[in-house]
């Protein structure tokens, strides 16, 4: 009886084929709606950090170097692939791509970084604030995140340190 | 020729450990998947190991925790010399959605150097497997750092001193196109 078993055994053991997928050697498509590596298209970006409020691992970081540059740098380590960054955009600057070969040795190659001319008002050269003190709360203003460490920071304000807001423009009156 | 020779002698001696350092679980079970027949990764003679004092390479899983980064680095500790560390989804990588968490040191490096990363929350079988072959040499990875800045302006600027002319008759002469 046991022999007859492993007779058997040795029957669909045979029969069974390979069922290894040849994966490194031959490339193995993914699914039309799988979500991978975002990309930003910076051509279409139009910096208003939007993917940073929404970010829930908080990776995207904005640092205001001066009030018309702004810097935007996707950190790609702690990224869950949610795709909430690429449903805010209004611009649908980012994409979520079918890129999921990401495995590399220093973590630093899976940044994006986009350095941005962000512009004002162009006749009062202010800036658009937001109307309600709620909605300052989204962290919309300026804002200072460290780019060296990599860190959040939790401080947001409608002018910049250092450089005092435009002042009113002169208007002569009769 | 020594290279080729020493890879074929240790082609069968890469010995994995697996330590989760408080993830979720969801990794741990791609990193099986990754070694269940359909996807193989005995052809590259990984083979899963139960003590770390066995082991080659490490497989790092979750962030650095509190209660758990002393353990880890034990582990670290207790494996043979020549050891690799990997990193394995998003947490190890980068500290995970809750990385600024009190519990949560952040991400493996903290505590171990790490040789290799595999982002992904998880990432896919594929991924790993990519990433152990990365690591093997057999193919080279993809990514590389991406960085962009404008040199210039892209909408025109106006400019209320180069407004010319008296009267009704007023000339803006730097006017530009959109």
């Amino acid at each position: 009886m046991s022999i007859l078993s492993k007779i058997r055994e040795a029957w669909v053991g045979i029969h069974a084929g390979r069922v290894t997928l040849p994966y490194p050697a031959q490339p193995r498509p993914v699914a039309a709606n799988f979500r991978g590596r975002p990309i930003f298209d910076p051509a279409k970006c139009i910096g208003c950090g939007g993917c940073a409020s929404n970010c829930p691992a908080r990776e995207i970081l904005v640092l205001d170097v001066c009030q018309e540059l702004r810097i935007l740098k996707y950190l790609g380590r702690r990224c869950t692939f949610c795709g909430r960054c690429a449903d805010v955009c209004p611009e649908k600057a980012i994409t979520m791509s079918h890129d999921f070969e990401t495995a590399t040795p220093a973590i630093s190659d899976l940044q994006q970084q986009i350095e941005l001319f962000m512009s004002t008002c162009q006749r009062c050269g202010r800036c658009f604030t937001e109307p309600t003190p709620l909605e300052k709360l989204k962290l919309s203003g300026y804002r200072f995140d460290d780019l060296a460490n990599e860190r959040w920071v939790f401080r947001s304000k409608s002018f910049l340190e250092g450089a005092p807001p435009v002042e009113d423009l002169p208007l002569e009156l009769d | 020729m020594l290279r080729a020779l020493c890879q074929k002698m240790f082609g069968r001696s890469l010995w994995v450990y697996h330590a989760n350092s408080g993830g979720c679980n969801g990794c741990d079970i791609e990193v099986l998947n990754v070694l269940t027949p359909y996807y193989d990764a005995e052809r590259f003679g990984i083979r899963l190991v139960g003590s770390p004092r066995h082991a080659d390479v490490m497989l790092c899983q979750g962030p650095a925790m509190r209660s758990t980064a002393k353990a880890l680095r034990r582990a670290y500790d207790a494996m043979p010399a020549p050891k690799l560390v990997f990193a394995i989804g998003s947490c190890a990588c980068g500290g995970g959605i809750w990385h600024d968490t009190y519990s949560v040191l952040g991400p493996v490096e903290k505590i171990l150097p790490v040789n290799f990363y595999i982002p992904g929350c998880p990432p896919r079988p594929e991924a790993i497997l990519y990433g152990v072959a990365v690591a093997l040499g057999l193919v080279d990875k993809k990514v590389a750092p991406v960085k962009f800045k404008q040199l210039e302006l892209p909408i025109p600027r106006y400019h209320p001193e180069a407004l010319s002319g008296e009267g009704e008759l007023v000339v803006y002469e730097k006017l530009e196109k959109v």
